[in-house]
């Protein structure tokens, strides 16, 4: 059985490490202290060789990501994406309740590493604690002198400014964050240019994810050796995982991305319910592509989700047992998708919503047998067509439940076909177990 | 200058250049809705997809500039299916109300469904119920059903007229234009936004239910509302079959010339195409009495010889053409007369906005000092001609209030008009001639830049009406003097051999852009 760090919450549960010296006291600090020693290049290398990958969703390496940045004499900023909101996703939210010392040091590193002077830390518009916790730790940091017109009495200056967003799904995506930021609609913006070059306000930018960044101070005190002993191979560190839906102990958990699927759901998470049998798990996150019982003996790496044909994604691990309608989850993760579409580019904004109405009226029991085909044929023409991935996101669910579990659709649609004699609508059946 | 290749077409094409504007300089067509060249890419209709050879999955041809050894392909199956995909979903909630839609005939969705879709709607839902038929401002008309949200009528209001009164409002499929709070769309450039909406959701309030697109006919000619001369086409219909009421002009929109309008005009100039119906004075006066045309012109010489002599005065107006200037500077210099003045002193300034709105109303003012006109003195003439100063007056264009006319006609022995509008004072004349509008004639006039533009003739004269260089060379002929010219061209052609500021142009070679003429090139 696999041995779980602490490393990213080992704070966690401790409410003095809330305050500057609570974190101090546990050994806060020291990474940015280190950090400050050395040159700017050697933290962005050492950070390369901890294999440090984008915890936001899409495991980019985050050192090769910080290679990007354009170079200017004018302004360049660092924006935190805190904007969590991949349905079964809870990883961020915790990170900055429990511990934003760790957050802000990982900002101050990283933007000691990429010469950046301003920082934004984009913060989802329900998080009230998390916004209230954030605040908090960044005037503290400042009154500490960790941020401010030097850090750590270095020469190094840094602001950092907490922006709480209003509650979209799409500010999570990296362009879409910044109009937010920026006080426009929060809409994602056409690539090229991408952030790095062309990013808020126009100025070079990168965003990073809020667990991402937490990891860095922990690669500068453990070093990348360490740091990468605690992964796999290209996957550094020990990760945070979210597991929720039909097991007996939901929550999230840090371990090591050597963990597998049966490991996390069956001994990590306790298990499925008494008497119930697995049927289905999202591996990352509503928008990755589902697994099947048999299919959980992957590691939970970025790399090994991906050759199984799904992704880690948010490391949001949604757990179906057999008393869930995949017809039912489906048709709720369409009107999720349906309701964040931003509308701007016409696949996503039309698809999404003719998706949920089909899913809608299958649920309804007015569902056809060619539905099936034509919402396969519907997400052919959105994935990949669209300005940012939410289409794909929403795409992805259905091929793969389709794929996967197209007979229930099957006999859904046939064994929950009303008579309507007289063409009125009739009361909605009663469907499923539950 | 990168070489691609666009359908197995080679091109050069300097760097810079998007790829609907290559394709369009090879002759392909790559569909859109949201592009437009004078405004920002915003990349959401997804219409522009194309196939480039080694990126993943498809571009959208707005936002991809030409690149060295670019392969693209914007007829491949793959680009087929995603347009007939974009097609789908553009009409699945739209009402398709084209029977009763302004739009139709001229709708992007028309075209394209026929030309990149053609297949029926596979919604079995029922479609999403938006406001239709929404005034949204003085002149425009909103239709949330029909948009496409390609948010170009929302680009123009913040780049172009910056004014921001429309915003996109909600998410998603409820997604729709409207206005900001507490805005109207009353900006001076507000009628742009309907020839820039690709759809019908964005109709002219004038031109409502006006007429059918189809049975207008396209005239490639000028605004004559300031000195700008913005580029615009004029719809016309005189087919009594297929419209209702009198009117012939129906509108008028902007034409592209990037030297002049770029691709707008304001609502002033907009509107100015209902001056060729209303108001016209059409019909020849002699001394108040309708008189055929021949009997006018002849009332008009016999008057003007009666008064012969140094006290005879020109007062001509800057709407003319610069052909109708030239035939009555010759016709001045034949008979003699020294004292002309275009009046521009007796018209009133507007505002100008520092952009395409200009203070001076009046289209040729230009061309007239080009010309070497004097543009002021209409008020010392009028007073002269009022206090005995003066024997013989011939206005055109000007219309002088009916008591100016009564203390005119008291002092002078000739008063003879020419006018295109109608203004009360008319009776007063020996003889009204009637002056056909900018609309009906061939000709030119010279902006305030100095370009030398093409007005193209659109419609017949309206009743007696002639152009001005037809009544001045037929009162030359009758006092004795042959016109050394006899249609638009050959006036241009003459005002080309005598006028250094013409020198080099001739009227056809003036093209849809107009030309600068060397002089003013380099005073420019």
């Amino acid at each position: 059985m696999t041995e779980h760090p602490k490393v990213l919450t080992k704070n966690f549960g401790d409410p003095a490490a809330l305050g500057y010296e609570g974190y101090v006291a546990n050994g806060g600090y020291l990474g940015l202290k280190k950090a400050l020693t050395m040159q700017p290049q050697e933290i962005i290398d050492l950070v390369k060789a901890g294999n440090l990958r984008g915890r936001g969703g899409a495991g980019f390496p985050a050192a090769v990501k910080w290679g990007f940045l354009g170079k200017t004499d004018g302004p360049k900023y660092l924006c935190v994406n805190a904007d969590e909101g991949e349905p079964g996703t809870v990883k961020d939210g915790p990170l900055m309740e429990n511990d934003p010392h760790q957050l802000i040091e990982g900002v101050v590193i990283a933007c000691y590493a990429l010469g950046i002077k301003s920082a934004y830390i984009y913060i989802r518009g329900e998080f009230y604690k998390a916004i209230r916790i954030v605040q908090a730790a960044v005037d503290q940091a400042y009154a500490q002198g960790v941020i401010g017109k030097s850090v750590m009495g270095s020469a190094f200056q840094l602001d950092i400014a907490v922006h709480p967003g209003a509650g979209a799904y799409i500010c999570g995506e990296e362009t879409g964050l910044l109009s937010s930021l920026e006080g426009k609609k929060g809409m994602p913006k056409l690539k090229p240019p991408f952030p790095a070059l062309k990013g808020l306000y126009g100025a070079p930018t990168i965003v990073n994810n809020v667990e991402t960044l937490a990891c860095v101070p922990h690669i500068l005190t453990l070093g990348a050796d360490a740091w990468n002993a605690l992964g796999t191979e290209k996957n550094g560190g020990s990760k945070l995982y979210c597991v929720s839906g039909h097991v007996m102990k939901p929550g999230y958990y840090e371990t090591r991305h050597s963990i597998t699927l049966r490991e996390l759901i069956y001994d990590v998470a306790g298990g499925l319910k008494p008497g119930r049998t697995l049927k289905a798990v999202v591996p990352g996150g509503s928008s990755s592509p589902i697994l099947t019982a048999d299919e959980i003996d992957v590691r939970m790496d970025f790399d090994s989700l991906g050759k199984a044909g799904s992704m880690l994604g948010s490391a949001a691990v949604i757990v179906m047992d057999d008393s869930t309608s995949m017809v039912r989850a489906l048709d709720n993760l369409m009107h999720f998708y349906s309701h964040e579409s931003c509308g701007q580019c016409t696949p996503c904004r039309e698809g999404t919503a003719w998706l949920h109405k089909i899913m809608s009226r299958i649920v309804d029991g007015r569902g056809e047998a060619a539905d099936i085909d034509r919402m396969l044929d519907i997400t052919g023409n959105m994935v990949g067509n669209t300005i940012c991935v939410l289409a794909d996101a929403a795409a992805f669910p259905v091929q793969s439940y389709i794929k996967k579990f197209r007979p229930e659709f099957e006999e859904y649609i046939q064994g929950h076909k009303r008579l309507s004699l007289l063409g009125h609508r009739e009361e909605p059946a009663t469907v499923g177990a539950h | 200058m990168p070489k691609l290749t666009i359908n197995g077409k080679e091109a050069e094409l300097p760097a810079g250049t998007n790829l609907i504007e290559a394709a369009k300089a090879l002759g392909t067509e790559i569909p859109h809705f949201c592009y437009h060249p004078g405004l920002s890419v915003a990349g959401n209709c997804r219409m522009c997809l194309v196939e480039i050879e080694k990126a993943p999955k498809l571009q959208i041809a707005c936002n991809t500039a030409v690149g060295e050894g670019m392969v693209v392909l914007t007829d491949s199956a793959k680009v087929k299916k995603a347009r007939a995909g974009v097609m789908e979903f553009l009409l699945l909630n739209h009402p398709i109300d084209c029977p009763i839609c302004d739009c139709a005939g001229e709708c992007y969705l028309q075209d394209y469904y026929m030309e990149h879709d053609g297949h029926a709607s596979r919604l079995e839902e029922g479609k999403n119920k938006k406001q239709k038929a929404q005034p949204i401002g003085p002149h425009v008309m909103l239709d949330k059903e029909r948009c496409v949200l390609c948010s170009r009528c929302v680009r123009f209001t913040d780049e172009v007229s910056k004014t921001h009164e429309l915003g996109i409002f909600g998410r998603g499929s409820t997604e729709e234009i409207g206005l900001a709070p507490g805005a109207t769309l009353d900006n001076a450039y507000s009628g742009n936004v309907v020839d820039l909406c690709p759809v019908g959701a964005l109709t002219d309030r004038e031109f409502r239910f006006k007429s059918r697109p189809w049975f207008l006919k396209e005239t490639a000619t000028l605004c004559g509302g300031c000195s700008m001369g913005c580029n615009v086409i004029l719809n016309t219909n005189t087919n009594p079959y297929n419209k209702v009421g009198q009117e012939r002009a129906y509108r008028l929109f902007p034409r592209e010339n990037k030297a002049v309008n770029q691709y707008w005009m304001c609502d002033e100039g907009r509107y100015t195409y209902k001056a060729v119906d209303a108001g016209r004075r059409h019909r020849t006066l002699v001394s108040g009495a309708v008189a055929e045309p021949d009997a006018a012109l002849a009332a008009a010489a016999a008057a003007l010889k009666a008064a012969a002599g140094p006290k005879t005065a020109f007062l001509l107006h800057p709407s003319l053409t610069n052909e109708e200037l030239a035939a009555f500077r010759w016709l001045a210099q034949a008979l003699g007369v020294t004292q002309v003045s275009l009046g521009a002193d007796l018209l009133e300034r507007g505002q100008g906005d520092g952009y395409l709105i200009q203070a001076d109303k009046f289209p040729n003012g230009r061309g007239a000092k080009d010309q070497g006109f004097t543009l002021d003195g209409g008020a010392e003439l009028l007073k002269a001609a009022k206090t005995g100063g003066l024997d013989a007056l011939l206005v055109v264009g000007h219309s002088l209030a009916d008591a100016e006319c009564a203390e005119l006609r008291a002092k002078l022995k000739a008063l003879v008009g020419a006018h295109s509008q109608g203004f009360g004072g008319e009776a007063r004349f020996d003889a009204s001639l009637a002056l056909a509008h900018a609309a009906e004639q061939d000709g030119s006039w010279t902006n305030v830049q100095g370009r030398v533009q093409r007005l193209n003739r659109a419609l017949a004269p309206l009743g007696d009406s002639q152009p001005g260089w037809a009544l001045a060379g037929a009162l030359g002929a009758l006092l004795g003097h042959a016109a050394p010219a006899g249609d638009a061209q050959s006036w241009f052609a003459a005002l080309a051999a005598n006028t250094p500021a013409f020198a080099g142009l001739s009227l056809d070679g003036l093209g849809a852009q107009g030309a600068m003429p060397a002089a003013a090139a380099a005073q420019a």
